[in-house]
């Protein structure tokens, strides 16, 4: 270990000349901005997270080894193992940190990296639309700091997100504070100072929200598909079955399944406030000078999102079922450069489930005044829903039926198939009421406002000169109904956001008031002159 | 909303057909030989193929001339604007000014035929609006003409 950090050294600097001569672009080279270097306390937190890695994965597989040998035997295969793997990952580790550069040119954010493989990376300055930093807890030890610089190309074509972001992993935390600052500065001429300040804080208290989520159901169901695997890799894949047969037979079903299910529920509930809380503690909401918003959270994790003011064409307001019962609801950024696609991605959370005032009090604080009054939908909508509920309830009756029809059930399980399609067609009728509910539109001064859904209700507030398209639907169904899709094209958020069965003839007129000149050409006033087929 | 106002370019009909051929023969060929080869499963192969190839030639035959009446696009000063599907009506709108990229394709049936697609990119991740079944000349004129009007715009188009 000793003469390797020089032996890089040399060709480090090679490196540097060669690609200072690379640089074609004058005005770049020009300004002769030096290069620098990531932090080179990176590889003790690589070594030491490595250890652990290691300890993990060599424990099991040396009391897997010891039970069929001896314990010197296993010892002696599991510890050069790992010392190889931990010295193989620092070594690469090591010649990594110290062959990358970086810089930052008056238009440029350029980084070089890899001592057989060059890579060169190179984003335009003016392109850069947020700064990403995060730090875990080993990271936090060295004051380390990961930053991603985000382009954001969200547009559909050739060139995925990896290569429009550029990660330096690591800088030291003032270095990336420095970064952060100055890569997002430039709009601070355009921008409105009177703003600045803090937007949100969290409180501990909305963490009740946590349990609410959908994340309890999806974390237990996790937990139980994670005991069979466990199981399994012991050869006992069936175990928790015969376990649970045996409960069974000793406390009786009704039992098992109301103390199984709860204590399930329980533990998701509690995984699911461990990872919110971890998450969210300490989150803060601000706007910066130059017009940047900045979200900072998290307990183990450091996180920070630095957002440009002047890439965000809206906000949502999202009500998932849970956390809508609990009166509360979480903010969401329609911004260029986040994708929101993926869903339980918080990247683009402002705030996390609060409570709805103080919800909406932030997204006042990001966008100004809401609009709040929403035009209902025709009743035809209602009665498209409940169609829907109606289908859905014929298919349960039809399964429930033809289940008891084929096989000949014991009491417990006819019971539990009854009682589940009972459930579902009752809950398919609350949910057509339910969204209809939810459905509404508005246009206010800047924004266009869409309100849908029943399980995730969501309100997007969309920057009126950030559509930059329509799309209009219409099936059969809803052509008889009189009903019509407008669906709003943008470069942000999830690309489209819709007013879902809204009247045909009184959405168009609302298309053309949102976005002038538009649809108008398309447009005929007379209304009877569309429906000539 | 009044349709846009061009259909387009007939020769998209004689296109169309050669898909649904194309369509049609890849799963109907391979059953009908094997059903002459193996002649204990014969009606279990000639059966499906010749319901395959029936339901291949209606569609051969009606789909096209329903599709070419139904499918309509328009290229104005200010926005492109096309109309696809009956059953499932989609219009779609794109202003000049957000448009980002204009390419024309050409596959080499589209070749035979002498058409080619244009396709018109915008900054959403909703999807490019695509005009298949140009007349090659028309297609290329008119991504140079899109070409210049979204030059003249200034900004990123978002």
């Amino acid at each position: 270990m000793s003469d390797r950090p020089t032996e890089p050294e040399g060709t480090a600097a090679e490196d540097l000349a060669v690609q200072d001569h690379a640089v074609e672009d004058p005005a770049a080279a020009e300004p002769e901005t030096p290069w620098r270097r990531l932090h080179r306390d990176g590889l003790k937190s690589t070594a030491l997270y490595m250890a652990g890695v290691m300890v993990g994965a060599g424990t099991p597989a040396a009391i897997a080894l010891a039970s069929g040998t001896s314990w010197p035997i296993a010892l002696a295969w599991v510890l050069p193992g790992a010392a190889l793997v931990i010295g193989a990952v620092v070594a690469f580790e090591a010649v990594r940190l110290r062959t990358t550069r970086y810089r930052v040119t008056a238009t440029r954010v350029e980084m070089h990296t890899g001592l057989f493989f060059k890579r060169r990376r190179s984003l335009a300055r003016e392109r850069i639309r947020s700064v990403d930093l995060a730090a875990n807890p080993l990271e936090r030890v060295f004051g380390l700091t990961k930053v991603k610089v985000g382009t954001g190309e969200t547009g559909s074509g050739s060139g995925s997100t990896t290569e429009q972001t550029l990660t330096l992993d690591s800088v030291h935390r003032t270095e990336a504070d420095r970064l952060r600052q100055e890569l997002l500065r430039r709009g601070a001429v355009a921008s409105e100072v009177d703003t600045e300040g803090r937007l949100a804080t969290w409180e501990p208290g909305w963490l009740k929200y946590a349990p609410l989520s959908f994340l309890t159901p999806m974390l237990a169901g996790i937990a139980v598909g994670a005991v069979f695997q466990v199981a399994d890799w012991f050869g006992r894949g069936g175990l928790p079955v015969e376990i649970t047969a045996d409960l069974v037979e000793a406390h009786g079903p009704w039992t098992v399944l109301g103390v199984g299910l709860a204590a399930l529920l329980l533990l998701g509930a509690i995984a699911s406030l461990v990872l919110q809380g971890e998450a969210w503690w300490n989150h803060r909401l601000d706007r910066e000078p130059g017009g940047t918003l900045r979200v900072r959270r998290g307990l183990m994790i450091a996180r920070s999102l630095s957002l440009e003011e002047e890439r965000i064409r809206g906000i949502e307001i999202v009500e998932p079922l849970g956390v809508r019962t609990a009166g509360a609801g979480r903010l969401d950024v329609v911004a260029i450069g986040l994708k929101t696609d993926q869903e339980g991605s918080d990247l683009s959370t402002l705030v996390p489930a609060a409570p709805l005032d103080k919800t909406l009090a932030a997204a006042e604080a990001v966008i100004g005044p809401l609009e709040t009054g929403l035009a209902p939908h025709p009743r035809t909508a209602l009665h498209r829903r409940l169609r829907w509920a109606g289908a859905t309830i014929l298919i349960a009756a039809g399964l429930a039926t033809g289940a008891h029809l084929l096989w000949s059930m014991p009491a417990l399980l006819s019971a539990a198939v009854v009682l589940a399609a009972v459930s579902t067609s009752a809950f398919a009728v609350w949910t057509a009421f339910d969204s209809y509910a939810s459905l509404g539109h508005a246009s206010g001064p800047r924004y266009l406002v869409s309100r849908r859904g029943s399980t995730r209700r969501a309100t997007v507030h969309l920057d009126r000169s950030g559509i930059i398209g329509w799309r209009i639907q219409q099936s059969v169904f809803q052509r008889r109904m009189g009903l019509m899709t407008l669906d709003a094209t943008t470069a942000a958020g999830k690309g489209h956001y819709a007013v879902i069965d809204a009247d045909e003839h009184e959405i168009l007129d609302f298309a053309d008031d949102t976005v002038p000149d538009l649809l108008r050409p398309f447009l005929i006033r007379e209304p009877v002159g569309d429906s000539a087929e | 909303m009044r349709p846009p106002q061009h259909q387009f370019d007939p020769r998209v009909k004689p296109w169309w057909r050669v898909q649904l051929a194309i369509a049609t023969a890849v799963p109907a060929v391979p059953l009908l030989v094997l059903g002459l080869l193996i002649a204990p499963a014969r009606p279990w192969l000639l059966g499906p193929a010749a319901a395959i190839a029936v339901i291949g030639l209606v569609s051969l035959a009606a789909l096209p001339v329903w599709w070419h009446r139904v499918h309509r696009w328009e290229v104005t000063d200010t926005a492109v604007y096309t109309l696809t599907g009956y059953f499932w009506r989609t219009w779609r709108i794109a202003p000049m000014s957000r448009i980002q990229t204009v390419d024309t394709t050409q596959g080499p049936l589209q070749r035979t035929f002498g058409l080619s697609t244009l396709v018109v990119t915008t900054a959403s991740s909703a999807g490019a609006i695509k005009l298949e079944g140009l007349e090659q000349d028309q297609a290329a004129a008119l991504a140079e003409r899109l070409t210049e009007l979204t030059d003249a715009t200034p900004g990123d188009a978002t």
